[in-house]
């Protein structure tokens, strides 16, 4: 029995296999259960809490609270049974472990959803990959054969893919689009009534790999690595300042070396890369490490900045990131977040200004369009920081508008959307407020025009869905006109009740 | 004002379509943001306006606005475990 506190775990392969899939064989050899049936998946919630398991795919939300949720739960008039999803969309541009996972460890994620399946007593499984990513959809098409050969799993699991759209991977998208809507998130809660209305489980495909290990070797194997409050291991995805991979970064990481992962150079998903800039174009790296390990065992120096979290999250000073664990009690007071665990370095070449507006233009295009906050809400901040990119500092100063509409976007939505694009933003205007502050004195600097950095997907046409658009503000007339202020009451009569 | 009878307000972002009634009939309450949609305050709602709430509630024409019971705040987005 290997060291439980050994790595990799997630990504491990049978001694003297190389890199690629690791096959059903391989699988059972090296810590797959030999059978998936209703005592393997006995206590399974249980398993979770006691292991302290988290959802990997962003939101961090208790596993087994989850499964205990749906175990109560039943279809409408008892004769639908629940259906479990494996989410693997992995819409986050800055994220590649879900990809590298479903490439490398099939089993362990199809093992993790044949529990959950049967310790909830589900009757329909599906798992979600993105669209076009070939090498993904070829080694699950190839695990679930050998699967079916073997007669491994109890509930038969269709394969969905998802289109590369932000708010597609969020849970409430991914039941709409499953039950043909369009991938936005709805107001209805999957746990209540999701694929064809049943109750749904919808776990993050590292989250389901970690299930499988856990009921397979104990919670407390589980917990021989990590952090006491958050436990386990995690895939992350470092962009840049990569240690003992990038050139520029000079000096060695402090602490134990990174554990490193498979290569993502199988399964990368074509981005509209930039063109290359002084640090060549910025490549993703993936690797399972302890939660809790160190930012600065994680991103060598040095780099302008750290954006944790993904594209949505919050942007670390160098001085912060130094100090700081990957763990969320660490990264939330800081404004960011651990979210799937994407680390993007920022070069020093590139101009934070540029590089957060470009993302803020980002996020607001990826916005569902359903609620007016967030459509208008991170249109304008994105305009706001868009004005600060001109050779000339824009006419009116846009920094208190930004401060402000921060303020009233944030929790408006139906989703975390905006939420996400109003953290970034926040960070953004802590941690570079003095180069915001310069632009919007002096307008842009030198820098300014070099490449952009950040590799951004290829802009889709907008989702076909009524546009959110603010009715009252477009009306003129007495209504509008005799608006009333500060709690005095309008025209509109209202007598005593 | 007992904490049974307590009332929030709450609205159900996707519906809104910023018609703006409910501001109209309870500015004490609910306010407008640069594109015309309400802000809340989060406060419950006082026992003197809880008239005005009930009927501004009724007025909205995508049915956006609720009044919930102040301990169960009518939730419009699931809980994801996490605050931004």
């Amino acid at each position: 029995m290997s060291d439980a506190a050994a790595l990799p775990r997630l990504l491990a392969g049978p001694a003297g296999a190389g890199p690629g899939t690791v096959d059903l064989d391989g699988h059972l050899a090296l810590h797959g259960l030999p059978a998936l049936d209703r005592d393997a998946a006995a206590g399974l919630a249980d398993a979770a809490d006691r292991a302290g398991l988290h959802g990997r795919g962003g939101a961090a939300f208790p596993t087994a609270r989850k499964l205990r949720a749906l175990a109560g739960a039943r279809g409408p008039l008892r004769l639908r049974s629940l259906a479990v999803v494996a989410n693997g969309a992995e819409a986050e541009p800055a994220s590649r472990k879900d990809r590298v996972l479903l490439a490398r460890s099939p089993h362990l994620v199809l093992d993790g959803l044949q529990l959950a399946a049967l310790a909830l007593g589900a009757q329909r499984a599906w798992i979600a990959v993105p669209e076009g990513a070939a090498a993904v959809r070829a080694a699950i098409d190839v695990a679930l054969a050998e699967r079916a050969r073997a007669g491994r799993d109890a509930v038969a699991v269709a394969v969905a893919t998802v289109p590369p759209r932000f708010v597609a991977g969020e849970e409430r998208s991914l039941v709409h689009a499953l039950n043909g809507g369009p991938p936005i998130p709805t107001a209805a809660r999957p746990w209540q009534r999701g694929v064809d209305g049943s109750p749904t489980l919808v776990q993050n495909v590292e989250t389901l790999a970690h299930l499988a290990l856990i009921a397979a070797r104990g919670p407390e194997w589980f917990r021989a690595v990590g952090d006491p409050g958050e436990p386990g291991s995690a895939l992350v995805t470092v962009t840049g300042a990569i240690p003992g991979v990038d050139d520029a970064a000079v000096g060695a990481p402090t602490g134990e070396p990174p554990v490193l992962g498979v290569g993502d150079a199988a399964v990368g998903r074509p981005l509209r890369e930039p063109a290359s800039g002084p640090l060549g174009t910025p490549r993703p790296d993936v690797r399972e490490v302890p939660v809790g390990t160190p930012l600065r065992n994680l991103v060598a120096g040095p780099f302008q900045a750290l954006l944790a979290g993904g594209y949505a999250g919050g942007w670390l000073s160098p001085a912060a990131a130094a100090g700081a664990r990957l763990l969320r009690a660490d990264l939330v007071p800081l404004g960011a977040t651990t979210g799937c665990g994407a680390l993007v370095a920022l070069p020093q070449w590139a101009c934070p200004v540029a590089e957060t507006a470009r993302l803020a233009r980002w996020l607001a295009g990826e916005s569902a369009g359903q609620c007016g906050p967030c459509v208008f809400g991170l249109d304008a901040i994105a305009a706001a920081l868009q004005s600060l990119r001109g050779p000339r500092p824009p006419r009116r100063d846009p920094l208190p508008d930004l401060r402000r509409w921060c303020g009233e976007v944030a929790g408006r939505g139906a989703c975390g959307h905006p939420d996400g694009g109003v953290r970034m933003v926040r960070s953004a205007l802590r941690v570079f407020a003095a180069e915001l502050d310069d632009h919007a004195r002096r307008g842009a600097r030198d820098r300014c025009s070099a490449e952009p950095f950040l590799p951004l997907p290829a802009v889709l046409p907008p989702l076909p869905l009524r546009t959110a658009r603010p009715r009252g503000a477009a009306r003129e007339g007495p209504l509008r006109a005799a608006r009333p202020r500060d709690g005095e009451r309008g025209p509109i009569t209202r007598s005593a009740a | 004002m007992s904490r049974r009878d307590a009332k929030r307000l709450a609205i159900d972002p996707i519906a809104c379509d910023a018609h703006g009634l409910c501001a109209e009939l309870l500015p004490e309450l609910i306010a407008r943001d640069d594109w015309g949609y309400p802000l809340l305050d989060g406060r419950p709602v006082p026992p003197e306006l809880k008239v005005h709430a009930r009927r501004a509630v009724a007025a909205c024409p995508t049915l956006a606005l609720k009044l919930a019971a102040a301990e169960q705040r009518a939730r419009t987005r699931a809980p994801t475990g996490r605050r931004p």
